[in-house]
């Protein structure tokens, strides 16, 4: 958390789940099983990322190779941290994850069509997901939010005189 | 006119453009800048050759990763780097710092409220989950991403969607002895880390009513502990006597304006909100937790509980692995437990009244043999007040460390560490696996539970330890 780029911080993911004190990778985590190498999309517990506003959890996930997180319930902060960084976060509830953690073996793949809401698998649907049209359009398109907001300097201004801000 | 809760009156009050199916624009009166959520964000504008809109709505300090021993001596050079980095950000972009040897520096949640930035009605973000502190005074307050942070430096303003509202009420009074800490660590427990998930709660009734601002703010700032994204009190005359005088708030008859139209903010009679959560005052008492995230914990006159105590699997998963970690067996008394560290400080714990509980409890006693002590006052100028009435004499002739201000072992991202397999009382918000250091074991606690441990060894009901006549 103390580095001042975005990047690079996918090595520390899970760090002292992945490895054990002497940097060797713990053979009891899954993320080290050989079928989950390549994973790009996480399937996780209620609540993840909780309370953290820290925008460093996404970078590493990003980093490390992660499009994708499936939970049951997120921490808004984290949630939104996402969003803004191109990972899609997906609430789905308790008994589909359930599922997916007892299929989620050797090779089993999961299809994500963020523009259908649609997650499913080589049988067909698993379970279609919301999200908010903005975030939505963020995440397909990819905008600069900043510079979308720049585009109402106007509005900024008015509102600013209107409500004396800094007098 | 329809009544409202606080939340919609300062919401509604700060939308700049809303259209369907977006979110809402608003306006944010007061952004507080740290050194570990920002250099991302100050690169991202100089990279789009931007500049910060309102510097006169931005201040910055450094807190989390200060050394609290020598000022001078940063160790990690990563840490120094970031400090550095702050001070040439807000230099290059005209924003206000309060630096490490400024004597303004100090846990960013302490200084807002000190220096008057902080006030009811307010928009005030920070690149900091704890930013809900700032809620005490009426402030929709609420952390924030580095995205967030730069887009708020660039434009003054946030994309948010309205959240729910959640009323906790505070049924009664508390018992003498029962701390604010307590009585938040106490919510947490009843309704869990999901509770306020999408929500900005305002706690109601009459226990906070009789609270001070500075216990105000500990209920506030762990808001976030609760899953919620902000938490308020709607303002009175406790607020408007703490804020009058202070150096950033409206002087003379500015000041009776302002409070005018900060008397007007308070939720209407009559105002609905999407839920709201009911808890006895009288029924709390002093709380220690035994787990791994903040809802994990009970009375100190409670047992660890036996993972079979909970139906759901899942739970029961959770709590096997967090007594794990722990090291705690199911059964336990509380009281039983151990301790190898104290810390007394952090931005729910370290202001100037929280100094003085521990220290009437630590007065003319010893540290338990064995035991690593520390209080880090959560700004310079409460280390001054503290030093200026003698608590730091009193702490020091106990044996414990007196620091200088910071977020340090709260956390651990300066040199304060709790070491692997050690357990530490703490007054902090946060006891998530390696949160203090690496294999380290929280149990979070008011100040005087934790002065009252560093004499122990254990945790003990502070009520019983008296304070001595010295």
């Amino acid at each position: 958390m103390k580095r001042i780029e975005r990047q690079g911080f996918g090595q520390f993911l899970f760090y002292n789940w992945r490895f054990d004190d002497d940097g060797r990778p713990r053979s009891d985590f899954n993320l080290n099983e050989e079928q989950y190498r390549n994973a790009t999309i996480l399937v996780a517990g209620k609540n993840f990322g909780c309370g953290s506003s820290r925008e460093h959890a996404p970078w590493a996930l990003l980093d490390y190779g992660f499009k994708v997180v499936i939970a049951p319930s997120f921490a808004d902060i984290f949630y939104n941290n996402c969003v803004k960084n191109g990972i899609l976060p997906i609430a789905l509830n308790q008994e589909i994850i359930s599922q997916l953690f007892s299929k989620a073996r050797n090779g089993y793949e999961l299809f994500v069509e963020l523009d259908k809401q649609q997650v499913s698998d080589e049988n067909g649907p698993v379970a279609s997901f919301e999200i908010d049209p903005y975030w939505k359009e963020m995440l397909l398109n990819g905008w600069d939010e900043v510079s979308r907001t720049l585009s109402l300097e106007d509005q900024i201004k008015l509102y600013e005189e209107k409500q004396f801000v800094g007098e | 006119m329809e009544p409202k809760t606080i939340i919609e009156k300062i919401w509604d009050k700060h939308v700049v453009h809303e259209e369907e199916g977006s979110p809402d624009l608003l306006y944010i009166d007061l952004h507080l800048v740290h050194e570990v959520t920002s250099p991302q964000a100050f690169e991202g504008l100089r990279m789009n050759n931007r500049r910060v809109r309102r510097p006169d709505l931005t201040f910055a300090t450094m807190d989390h990763n200060v050394p609290t021993i020598a000022r001078h001596i940063i160790n990690d050079p990563v840490s120094k780097v970031q400090m550095e980095k702050l001070e040439e950000n807000c230099n290059e972009f005209g924003v206000e710092i309060a630096d490490i040897n400024h004597p303004d520096q100090g846990i960013v949640h302490v200084i807002g409220p000190e220096l008057g930035l902080t006030q009811p009605g307010k928009t005030i973000v920070c690149g900091d989950s704890h930013t809900s502190t700032h809620g005490a005074f009426g402030a929709l307050a609420f952390g924030i991403g580095t995205s967030e942070v730069e887009h708020v430096l660039a434009t003054q303003t946030l994309w948010q969607s309205r959240p729910k509202t959640i009323e906790v009420r505070v049924n009664g009074r508390l018992g003498s002895g029962v701390t604010a800490k307590d009585l938040i660590l106490a919510v947490i427990a009843k309704f869990g880390v999901n509770a306020g998930t999408g929500a900005v709660v305002e706690y109601t009734g009459e226990a906070i009513r009789n609270m001070t601002m500075e216990e105000r703010m500990t209920v506030c700032n762990m808001s976030i502990e609760a899953g919620a994204k902000a938490g308020l009190i709607s303002p009175d005359e406790t607020t408007f006597s703490y804020l009058k005088g202070k150096r950033h708030t409206p002087s003379g008859a500015a000041f009776d304006e302002a409070v005018a139209e900060w008397k007007k903010l308070a939720t209407d009679p009559g105002a609905e909100y999407d839920e709201v959560l009911e808890i006895g005052a009288e029924e709390i008492e002093p709380q220690v937790t035994w787990g791994t995230n903040p809802s994990m914990g009970s009375s100190v006159y409670a047992r660890v509980p036996f993972p079979e105590d909970y139906k759901d699997p899942g739970d029961q998963k959770a709590i096997k692995q967090a007594l794990a970690y722990m090291d705690l067996k199911p059964g336990t008394p509380i009281q039983n437990i151990e301790i190898q560290y104290v810390f007394i400080g952090s931005c729910t714990n370290s202001r100037l009244s929280d100094l003085r509980s521990a220290a009437e409890i630590v007065r003319g006693r010893k540290v338990h043999e064995g035991v690593t002590a520390l209080v880090v006052p959560g700004s310079k100028s409460v280390k001054d007040a503290a030093e200026a009435e003698g608590l730091d004499t009193v702490f020091k002739d106990a044996g414990f460390e007196w620091r200088e201000a910071g977020c340090s072992m709260c956390l651990a991202m300066n040199d304060d560490i709790v070491p692997p397999g050690e357990r530490c009382a703490s007054t902090s918000n946060r006891n998530f696996e390696g949160r203090q250091g690496n294999g380290a074991r929280t149990h979070l606690v008011s100040p005087a539970m934790a002065a009252a441990a560093a004499i122990e060894g254990r945790f003990t009901d502070a009520r019983k330890v008296k304070p001595l006549v010295v």
